[in-house]
């Protein structure tokens, strides 16, 4: 297992810049998530990694030694590709010792580590089939075990799981943990599929066109976003965004007022910032309350989206446009029915002009409830 | 009608004009295509005269006669036509395969100077019969004192039929999803393992594909080998069949057995390929 260090790491495609000078450090052991919207550069930047695309400029290092321009197989990685990529005409078996066999391991070793690695991913009644008698689940997990024979310094995943159905996707995700929890291996994972990103990531990068927002961990992501876009992106369904500007800034406390008049009070450190700037006030759904006292805004329900759990309201609050809450799934509520919310000031974000994020003072966060 | 329509489910009893109609114009199109074969074969058991009074008819007890396969198997060098004419087509027809093949991957899959170029040549190679070229061939293979030998058939053949198998080859190296070089890539495989054990096997019903029809024209090919190697070990079937046409009489009944002995061989290789080729085709439909 290894530590990867990207240092400014370049490419371009003819005129194209993709990647703007990625830097990037991963720690031994560690799973990385990288996830943006489609055509951010994600999976260029994985491709950069395996080497099966050449890096512009930049120094990629793996276990501290400079790979550029090496081979995939001289980097010591493995790549678990999205539509798995397995052999069509060899069975389960011969998928996995393929590349075990040609670099000239001796059959009993070669026999074991296949063994092996299809009994922890408990595959080993299909050693005999061909990749066409297996179902998408199978076929994942022989790619998986193709990955795992070769004891690689890093895995790369991109986008496994989305060619899987739902609740293929829910298990297999969760196997995933588990095996990375058994291997302790160094994990890099792209996919666009935050809830992925959220449950097997130790350390989440998110990227915006060929740029990376902000690095951190899950709940760091969720709490303290850097950057618009990233609290937009973290969160399902995404955080509601509301045009505001300040009436009175302060290092604690910071007045709002919405278009249409309403009145916010926010625990944020705007002191930066002057009376009458523009900023974009940010409102998760699962935050806004029917029953607060603090910040209440009225609004008419459009749309309900029951989930059994949970449901979702879709409010039309005039003005400033529809917004989202997360509603237990007992309430009552119907479409056309008038609604009053609120949300507390130390549970509200905000963003200049420029989409920067400004520091929330004592943030209602799970680990400040812990304090 | 109503007994038929109770094994047939309705949707299918809709198809049966059209199925009926495909069915007329395959079978109008068999018996145009074998009825010179038939004629061939039959006359070929025929004497002479019941050759001229009646080319259609089946030979019955007065006609039937062996005499024109007499003739062609124990008077001339049959043996070695076939046998000459075997390695010519095996040959040739196995290094178009194999280049093609080469060819098609690595124009597909490797970007390099001059792949334009060759891939524009190929295409004018499909264009431009070889034919046109025979002088020039010719004299190729006089200065490389290649005349009267086969390695000039074989070369001469792989030209001809590289172009067409290096541009159908290409189509299907293009369907073969990038992900698996890539991950044999990953595996650490080198580049011609990766050609050898993973694409030439998804290759295999396209090649069976080239294989008949690169076959085909090598094995009835006459110029060829009228020009380059004429002389007496070197004939291949087809121009061993020319010593019983003469320029006054012509001894059909032994052109007519060579005829039929000569498609047995090419018969037996076409039946070969085909079994690939429709393994190949039906393959990947049934999931």
């Amino acid at each position: 297992m290894a530590s990867v260090k990207l240092n400014n790491i370049k490419k371009r495609f003819g005129d194209v810049d993709v990647l703007h000078g990625i830097d990037l450090d991963i720690k031994d052991g560690e799973f990385v998530v990288l996830i943006g919207e489609s055509g951010c550069g994600k999976s260029t930047l994985l491709r950069l990694l395996s080497g099966l695309e050449d890096i512009t400029e930049g120094d990629l290092y793996i276990d501290d030694e400079r790979v550029n321009g090496r081979s995939p197989a001289k980097r010591g990685i493995a790549m678990v590709f999205q539509s798995y990529a397995l052999y069509p005409h060899m069975n389960v078996f011969k998928n996995m010792a393929f590349g075990l066999k040609i670099s000239g391991k001796d059959k009993a070793f070669v026999n074991n580590k296949v063994m092996e690695a299809a009994k922890k991913l408990k595959i080993d009644h299909l050693l005999e089939r061909l990749p066409r008698e297996l179902s998408g689940g199978q076929r994942q997990r022989v790619a998986i075990g193709r990955a795992i024979v070769r004891d690689p310094k890093v895995f790369l995943f991109d986008e496994p799981l989305s060619n899987l159905d739902a609740s293929l996707r829910v298990q297999t995700r969760v196997e995933l943990g588990k095996l990375h929890q058994e291997l302790k291996a160094t994990v890099v994972y792209v996919t666009h599929d935050q809830v992925e990103a959220m449950t097997l990531g130790d350390k989440i990068v998110v990227m915006n066109k060929g740029r990376v927002e902000q690095v951190g961990a899950p709940l760091d992501l969720y709490h303290h976003p850097k950057t618009q876009f990233v609290a937009g992106f973290i969160g399902s369904p995404k955080m509601n965004f509301l045009k505001a500007k300040i009436s009175q800034s302060g290092a604690e406390n910071t007045q709002l007022v919405l278009e249409s008049g309403r009145v916010i009070q926010a625990s944020i450190d705007t002191s930066s910032l002057n009376q009458g700037d523009i900023v974009q006030l940010g409102m998760r759904p699962e935050h806004m309350a029917l029953n607060c006292e603090s910040n209440i805004v009225e609004g008419k329900v459009t749309l309900i989206e029951h989930l059994g759990e949970l449901s979702y309201l879709y409010v039309d609050i005039g003005q400033e446009g529809e917004m989202v809450l997360k509603v237990d799934g007992d309430n009552q509520h119907q479409a056309g029915d008038k609604i009053t919310f609120g949300i507390q000031p130390n549970r509200l974000y905000l963003f200049d002009h420029q989409g920067k994020a400004l520091t929330r003072v004592n943030a209602h966060t799970s680990a400040t409830i812990l304090l | 009608m109503k007994l038929f329509s109770r094994f047939i489910p309705s949707s299918r009893m809709r198809q049966v004009p059209k199925s009926v109609t495909v069915h007329a114009v395959l079978l109008a199109y068999t018996v145009i295509a074998l009825f010179p074969i038939i004629v061939v074969v039959i006359n070929a058991f025929k004497e002479r005269r019941a050759i001229f009074r009646d080319p259609l008819g089946l030979p019955d007890s007065d006609s039937f006669t062996l005499v024109g396969f007499q003739q062609v198997l124990l008077r001339s060098d049959f043996g070695l036509y076939s046998w000459n004419s075997l390695v010519v087509t095996i040959l040739a027809v196995g290094l178009v395969l194999l280049l093609g093949a080469m060819a098609a991957w690595a124009l597909t899959e490797y970007k390099f100077k001059g792949n334009l170029l060759i891939t524009f040549l190929f295409a004018m190679g499909i264009m431009i019969p070889i034919r046109l070229g025979t002088v020039s061939i010719l004299s190729l293979m006089v200065n490389l004192d290649l005349v009267n030998t086969l390695t000039a058939l074989v070369l001469v053949y792989i030209a001809q039929g590289l172009p067409l198998a290096v541009y159908i080859l290409s189509e299907f190296v293009r369907t073969i999803p990038k992900e698996l070089t890539e991950a044999a890539r990953c595996d650490s495989v080198s580049e011609y393992k990766i050609f050898f054990c993973v694409i030439l096997p998804l290759l295999k019903p396209a090649m069976a594909t080239v294989a008949v029809f690169t076959m085909i024209p090598i094995w009835n090919d006459l110029w060829f080998p009228l020009i380059l190697a004429p002389g007496e070990e070197t004939r291949t079937i087809t121009l061993g069949v020319q010593q019983f046409v003469g320029q006054y009489v012509t001894d059909w009944n032994s052109v007519l057995s060579a005829l039929t002995l000569a498609i047995v061989p090419v018969l037996i290789l076409y039946t070969i390929f085909s079994r690939q080729l429709i393994r190949g085709l039906t393959s990947g439909a049934v999931k």
